[in-house]
């Protein structure tokens, strides 16, 4: 059986589609030249020195202590954040899910032209609390946690010095970096796990109980089984974020070295980019690895253990035994979080940190302005997002249409690198690019004018966001039925037709929450940013670092207010846009 | 609808697919050549997997044939995309745009060709009136029952002059009464228009009430092809007996030829039915008889036994044994017959001429 004349013909049909052929060359070239070769070419410059093969450059790296300490390090902490992260993050899904919170139904007065109206109130704190935490670390810089952290149990700390009276406390290295990067991470663990929690169909542990089981055996024997390969999903998941991550272990690191600040070390402290390349390669390798047991072992296995859609409501938890500790540790929990984050506008406020802070003042967010380049800091960074953002989501939906709805050769290619740019930490990214474009593509000139220039941040923002997006687009994609764009097709439609007039009509909310996302992403993004910036070209981000590594806290805490309101106000708009223009929730009713 | 008619031919065409689960190629649709006159009404009918759908989506475009040549008119259409043929589709799932209110949806494919604008409203109102969905045009699609939904998408198809209309099991979502009603309009405009029509389903009674024509498939290959009463008295297989109504079977040894009729040996006792071409004493035959082309009586056919027999109003239900063959039977208007009971010892009588020798 040879099934070559409809390979043929599907070809033939394919390239009569120019405009889809098009897209499918500008993809892959894209693909290629901003995320495929930036990896290849570190891999042949750690690889190739100069005369052939070699793995000198890695014997060098591996034989500097400095290294072999870091890759222990970063093991370490992702290990341990990713552990925490997951058990935080189930305590406040289990919560969310499974428990009646308590707290009374409260009665309120309202006054009402004839007399008062009582209304009847249960107070959801418990909810909003949750959504508030968990939006928290979306709409804020990476690292501000960590400049709370110092703020608050530092040398000069409000805590640890005025409350407590400790003078030498140190937040700095291995507990700093995991206290911050839990807090930042466990949100993701949470989101991830209460969409588990809540596809667990009750009976099951109805069924468990009826013969007989306690709630903790319930637990223990039903709900835990059925959640393992979520929770190593979760794990996998906080573990790759955690390596990668890059600004809090600048900052609260202190002489605590993981890989992406020792690669950033190695570039912009002893200049030896062939090395960091080398670092760089050490460092995908293991992300990679994670990533891919993550993403085709586990996510599957947890696909498979958990298809039964809930057929109705649970019984919430009522036992106060149960709901009483659960409810308060969830709430020690969350206020910990809100307060670390609330520390970063009062910082700014205060006159001097940790030693006057009385009377409150502005005079740091006017020196934002009128000192440290305020103005273009956020316009340079505003306008570089904005620019970045329908690029993204426009790429993004493109690619979910390509990978979900048509069939072509490439598919498995355009689909595999950009989910591959989700293993990729920033870190490596940047050395890549560093060494991709600054002497041209393979160092032959072509394209040298990109380095350096605004426009490689933008690409950097794009390639950064996409995974995210993508991924977004193909879960709308996929509930669409796929007959409604055949019909189109159908009816005399080419692709562009039917992606412009169908399928993005259709997918409308995600794409435009793809637009948030990619700005809210790129605003507060830093890691590979942080390598290629120009010094004619400021960020906030970059600034921020800038500001907190000199210790100056209370400039950083100021820009990162401001920022924090940016973003969140983008987000909040970008929502009331969704409520009105959006279309999707109008058709999905039907 | 002035266009000239087109038929459609299918020359050696086979589709083949990959199993998902070993990993191993298989004819989704084997070698099967077709002819299907312009003008006419034909339905591919046969069991899910039998490669019905498959062939129809081939027809449309959507898969690619591995072998052989698909013919529009004259024209070979292997190549052309599914937007340059001119076939139009009614989905299963309907498929309206659902963004888009029941004119616009039924507009889409003009915009696309870009007839004018009065043009446009002409011919949209007019299939409108044509499906009676006038008045409904400014309706968004999930304003609509199924049935009204599956008139737009029928009128989206209509509009476009398609030289080929093609349904892909389009009622199959909507509730029992509402399929006998649509299955009587789509005949009706298809005859009004009097466009080529395929049609795909796996219910006998829309193939029965709706073609011209019917071509059974199995296993990817066509079993029969025929006008509804040449497949249901004339079955060529058992696989098409059985699947078109209900079928008994009888086995039988020939004992000898007698005119143009063959008399059997069937449970020992010889039955009179008509021959077939090139029939051999001693071989055995299979004879298929319908459900209600027999009757019991006391005496002068096969002896049987009775083992049901129920009530169902319209007709009696029976079954009985046939020595080890069990028979089913529809005894029409039971009022005023004698009724068997369970037990009782009968014969099964019929006409040589109701039945048919496979």
């Amino acid at each position: 059986m040879a099934r070559s004349q409809s390979a043929v013909l599907d070809r033939k049909k394919l390239m009569a589609d120019p405009i889809l052929v098009g897209t499918i060359v500008v993809l892959i070239t894209f693909l290629t030249l901003f995320i495929l070769y930036p990896l290849a070419i570190l891999l042949v410059d750690s690889f190739y020195g100069g005369e052939g093969f070699t793995t000198a450059t890695f014997q060098k790296v591996m034989a500097m202590p400095t290294f072999r300490t870091a890759i222990g390090n970063t093991l370490k902490v992702g290990f341990l954040v990713g552990v925490l992260s997951t058990i935080v993050g189930l305590l406040f899904a289990y919560v969310e899910v499974y428990v009646k919170v308590p707290g009374s139904d409260s009665v309120f007065l309202i006054p009402m032209p004839v007399g008062w109206k009582a209304v009847r109130f249960t107070p959801n704190i418990m909810g909003g609390l949750f959504k508030v935490v968990s939006m928290l670390p979306v709409v804020s810089p990476p690292f501000v946690l960590s400049l709370s952290m110092i703020m608050l149990f530092g040398k000069a700390g409000i805590i640890t010095r005025f409350l407590l009276g400790i003078y030498d406390n140190s937040v700095y290295g291995f507990w700093g970096i995991v206290i911050v990067q839990t807090l930042t991470f466990f949100p993701v663990c949470y989101m991830m796990l209460k969409g588990l929690l809540k596809n667990i169909d009750p009976s099951l542990e109805e069924a468990a109980r009826d013969m007989g089981a306690s709630r903790w055996t319930v637990f223990t024997t039903v709900t835990l089984p059925l959640l393992l390969p979520g929770l190593g999903n979760a794990f996998l998941v906080t573990f790759i974020e955690s390596i990668a991550d890059f600004a809090n272990p600048m900052i609260i690191g202190g002489s605590y070295d993981t890989l992406a600040t020792t690669i950033y070390l190695q570039i912009t402290g002893a200049y030896d980019k062939a090395g960091a390349a080398a670092m760089a390669v050490v460092l995908l390798c293991i992300t990679l690895g994670m990533f891919i047991v993550q993403k085709y072992y586990l996510e599957a296995k947890t696909a498979a253990t958990l298809t039964g859609k809930a057929s109705r409501g649970r019984m919430l938890i009522e036992d106060k035994s149960v709901t009483i500790p659960l409810t308060l540790l969830c709430s020690l929990a969350a206020f910990f979080v809100i307060l670390m984050y609330a520390c970063v506008p009062i910082g700014a406020l205060f006159p001097t940190w940790g030693y006057k802070f009385t009377p409150l003042t502005f005079k740091w967010f006017s020196q934002v302005f009128t000192r440290y380049h305020g103005f273009q800091a956020f316009r340079d960074s505003f306008v570089l997002s904005l620019i970045a953002s329908p690029i993204t989501a426009l790429l993004s939906m493109i690619i979910s249409y390509l990978v979900v709805k048509r069939r072509f050769k490439a598919k498995g290619f355009i689909e595999a690198v950009s989910m591959l740019a989700m293993a990729v930490p920033g870190t490596v990214l940047g050395v890549g690019y560093i060494r991709g474009f600054s002497g041209g593509v393979f160092h032959t000139g072509f394209l040298q004018g990109l380095y350096g220039s605004a426009a490689i941040l933008i690409i950097v923002f794009v390639v950064r966001s996409l995974p995210t997006g993508t991924r977004s687009g193909i879960s709308a994609l996929r509930q669409i039925d796929k007959s409604i764009e055949e019909s189109a097709y159908d009816m005399g439609a080419d692709s562009f037709k039917v992606f412009m007039t169908v399928t993005l009509p259709l997918i409308k909310d995600s794409f435009l929450s793809g637009l948030v996302t990619a700005f809210v992403r790129s605003i507060t993004a830093i890691s590979a940013i942080i390598l290629l910036v120009t010094p004619s070209v400021y960020l906030i981000t970059v600034q921020i670092n800038e500001f907190a590594e000199k210790g100056a806290y209370s400039i950083a805490c100021a820009f990162a207010t401001i920022l924090i309101l940016i973003t969140y106000g983008s987000v909040r708009l970008m929502n009331l846009f969704i409520k009105y223009f959006g279309t999707s929730k109008k058709i999905k009713e039907g | 609808m002035s266009k000239v008619k087109k038929g459609v031919r299918l020359d050696h065409i086979s589709k083949i697919y990959q199993d998902p689960k070993t990993g191993k190629d298989f004819y989704a649709v084997k070698d099967t050549s077709l002819t299907i006159e312009p003008g006419s009404f034909v339905t591919l009918l046969g069991p899910s997997g039998c490669g019905k759908t498959t062939t129809l989506r081939m027809i449309a475009g959507f898969e690619s044939p591995d072998e052989g040549e698909i013919y529009l008119g004259d024209q070979a259409i292997n190549a052309l995309t599914p937007n340059k043929r001119d076939t139009a589709m009614v989905f299963q799932s309907y498929a309206l745009l659902p963004h888009y209110n029941v004119f616009d949806n039924v507009a889409y494919g003009l915009k696309l060709r870009k007839v004018s604008k009065e043009e446009i409203q002409k011919r949209v109102m007019r299939i409108l009136d044509l499906v009676e969905l006038t008045g409904m045009e400014g309706r968004m699609t999930n304003q609509l029952s199924g049935g009204q939904q599956q008139r737009v998408a029928l009128a989206r198809a209509l509009v476009i002059e398609p030289s080929v209309l093609l349904f892909d099991e389009p009622l199959s979502n909507l509730d029992a009464k509402l399929r006998v009603s649509m299955r009587t309009e789509i005949r009706r405009i298809q005859q009004e228009v009097g466009i080529t029509a395929i049609y795909v389903t796996h219910d006998q009674s829309e193939a029965m009430a709706l073609s011209d024509n019917i071509i059974i498939m199995n296993k990817g290959v066509v079993a029969q092809m025929g006008s509804p009463q040449e497949i249901y008295y004339h079955p060529n297989s058992e696989f098409v007996a059985d699947f078109i109504g209900e079928a008994n079977f009888l086995k039988g040894t020939l004992e000898r030829m007698d005119g143009d009729h063959a008399i059997l040996k069937v449970e020992g006792s010889p039955t009179r039915v008509p021959a077939k071409a090139g029939m051999t004493a001693g071989t055995e035959y299979t004879v298929v008889l319908r459900p209600e082309s027999a009757v019991l009586r006391d005496q002068g056919g096969l002896p049987c036994q009775v083992t049901l027999s129920c009530f169902m109003g319209s007709y009696q239900n029976y079954h009985v044994k046939v020595g080890n063959t069990l028979v089913k039977l529809t005894d029409y208007n039971p009022k005023n017959k004698r009724i068997y009971q369970v037990g009782e010892q009968c014969s099964l009588v019929f006409d040589p001429e109701s039945v048919h020798i496979l």
